[in-house]
């Protein structure tokens, strides 16, 4: 449904644009309706850059991204509005995603606004308590408030509420669970495995390996802007080939073994090299596993 | 709980939120009093008074009365008169000269902030180079090649002159701002540059924007009546700058003539003072985390 074809992006960084920065090099990736998809890499992996394109804030360098097979990159503001009505986002941070002088419910305003002008006041309000209650938050307890006096998982959930509004296809979910506890994190996860059953696709980007396991069907690890392995996540969990990924596997910490009793010694990886090349190239080395040549 | 139960049934719209905790700020109520009460003088009083407040009405130099408020003048003009005119231009000086370069500073502080890269780079040359100007000089300068100097060309010539620190600290706070998820929120609503500038961007720094308002309409005040002040005043008509400093030009500090001088100092003061006031209450009212109430 989703697909990236061979994107690079590079910004333009120092005195007139003098110098390049590239973020991402040569990803190709696809999300298809009812499947959650988990980009995973360290910080500066261009995780973020690939959610930022796929939703359009920023532009694409080089190659396609096709939505049903039409290319949605580089098109007017018209046509951008259009998008935005089958793909969304929800952002790292809760209480950045509104505007703190307003109140928490504008958000669903704005979408009415843009989109349903037309739709009566008084349905227009029944919807939003609709899917509210569709993330499971009481209308009465979140409507009126403003963002400070709410906390960050019903945030998190009135932000997804408010993608659910516009019958979306694709859901860009950039760490949106990083910055709640650990007690909400978990209502949230689920909701995205609802969204999931309903044929929603999403792309939901992350550093947490085991959140990728429990969510998603397939994952892309991601290093320098580069993709280093990609697949199902049993096989890339239970077989990764890339040094990489194993190391990232051995880090994640463990409910039942203490730091003392680690003995895992980190493998040693490539540097990072110059990022204009065309990254490794990937070989297929079990049905849909694929890892980046490494040495 | 029972801090939400306030909150629930708080009796405030949405919109006139703001008007109603502006008007129980006592900072506010003061400052804004003052800076209308003054405005309200210098509207109506003239309706009131002689058209021209050079003419010579009275005895000289006589003391306040009964007949003559703010006394009168070496000459025998009469100073209420001419106050309430001098506040009538100082309004206007501060209105254009602080609206032209309040639109000026936020169209260049925004475009530059918000748009980045090279259009960033471009409007900030010119805005260093308009800072870096001799404002005062250039005045001067400018204000001594005009034949004819009114109070509209001398606000015009502050308006283009002192809108620099405004862009730079716009563009500055629009350069963190725009970076907010919520001006991508917007964007993924489908809005344009213009509307989340306006929206979500400026909402956010109303109350430095209001501050600015505020400072370059004192500014602006401030500034005509030292051009005033060193002659090179509006020719055709009375402001406070100008009476200063025909109370200055005939010595009316060692004649004893108070009441020519204090009137339009103490308006002045006034003015920039109460508009300082009511800005520190307007950023209680527009910071719901500052507001007491």
């Amino acid at each position: 449904m989703l697909e990236l074809k061979h994107v690079w992006k590079s910004y333009r960084v120092g005195a007139l644009g003098s110098k390049r920065l590239t973020a991402v090099r040569d990803v190709s990736i696809d999300i298809a309706p009812g499947e959650v998809l988990s980009v995973v890499g360290e910080s500066g992996s261009g995780k973020t850059t690939i959610g930022k394109m796929v939703l359009q804030l920023t532009s694409v360098t080089k190659g396609q991204i096709l939505l049903d097979g039409e290319d949605v990159t580089a098109r007017g503001h018209a046509a951008r509005k259009a998008y935005y009505r089958r793909v969304q986002g929800v952002f790292q941070d809760p209480f950045s995603s509104y505007n703190p002088i307003f109140k928490a419910d504008r958000i669903f305003e704005t979408v009415r606004e843009s989109y349903f002008a037309d739709v009566k006041r008084a349905e227009w309000t029944a919807r939003v308590e609709d899917v509210l209650q569709g993330v499971r938050l009481d209308p009465g307890s979140v409507l009126g408030k403003y963002p400070h006096q709410l906390s960050g998982g019903q945030l998190q959930r009135m932000l997804i509420a408010r993608a659910l509004l516009l019958d979306i296809k694709v859901l860009v979910a950039d760490e949106i669970i990083s910055m709640l506890d650990a007690s909400t994190r978990i209502d949230v996860l689920n909701l995205l495995g609802e969204l999931k059953e309903r044929g929603l696709g999403v792309l939901f980007i992350t550093h947490d390996l085991s959140l990728a396991n429990y969510i998603s069907e397939r994952v892309v690890i991601m290093r320098h802007g580069a993709v280093v392995e990609s697949g199902t996540t049993g096989k890339v969990f239970t077989d990764p080939r890339h040094p990489y990924s194993r190391n990232l596997l051995a880090s994640v910490p463990q409910l039942h073994r203490k730091w003392s009793d680690s003995e895992a010694v980190p493998e040693k990886l490539e540097a990072d090299g110059d990022r204009d090349l065309d990254p490794a190239p990937l070989t297929e080395v079990d049905e849909g596993h694929w890892v980046a040549a490494h040495p | 709980m029972s801090a939400e139960v306030v909150l629930q049934t708080e009796p405030v719209g949405r919109r006139n939120e703001h008007l109603y905790f502006a008007l129980r700020n006592p900072k506010v109520a003061i400052g804004l009093s003052l800076v209308l009460a003054l405005l309200l003088l210098g509207l109506i009083g003239p309706l009131f008074l002689s058209d021209s407040p050079n003419e010579y009405v009275g005895p000289k130099s006589e003391a306040p009365s009964g007949e003559y408020w703010f006394g009168t003048t070496y000459f025998g003009q009469d100073v209420f008169t001419q106050f309430v005119h001098g506040l009538r231009s100082s309004y206007l000086v501060g209105t254009l000269g602080g609206g032209i370069s309040f639109v000026i500073g936020l169209a260049v502080g925004f475009t530059a902030g918000y748009r980045g890269g090279l259009v960033d780079e471009v409007l900030n040359m010119i805005t260093n180079v308009v800072l870096v100007l001799p404002a005062l000089a250039v005045l001067i300068v400018i204000s001594s090649y005009l034949e004819v100097r009114g109070v509209v060309t001398q606000a015009v010539i502050i308006g283009i002159f002192s809108w620099p620190w405004v862009a730079r600290a716009v563009r500055a706070q629009t350069f963190t701002l725009a970076n907010r998820d919520y001006v991508d929120l917007a964007r993924l609503t489908g809005k344009r540059s213009g509307q989340i500038i306006v929206r979500e961007i400026m909402p956010n720094m109303a109350s430095y924007l209001l501050m600015s308002m505020i400072l370059l309409f004192g500014g602006a005040i401030l500034f005509a009546a030292m051009l005033d002040f060193i002659g090179l005043g509006p020719a055709n008509a009375v402001s406070l700058g100008t009476m200063m400093q025909q109370s200055m030009a005939w010595s009316s500090l060692h004649l004893g003539l108070w009441w020519w001088f204090v009137p339009p100092g103490l308006a002045i003061t006034l003015i920039v003072g109460a508009l300082y006031i009511t800005n520190v209450g307007l950023d209680e009212v527009f910071n719901p985390k500052l507001r007491e109430m």
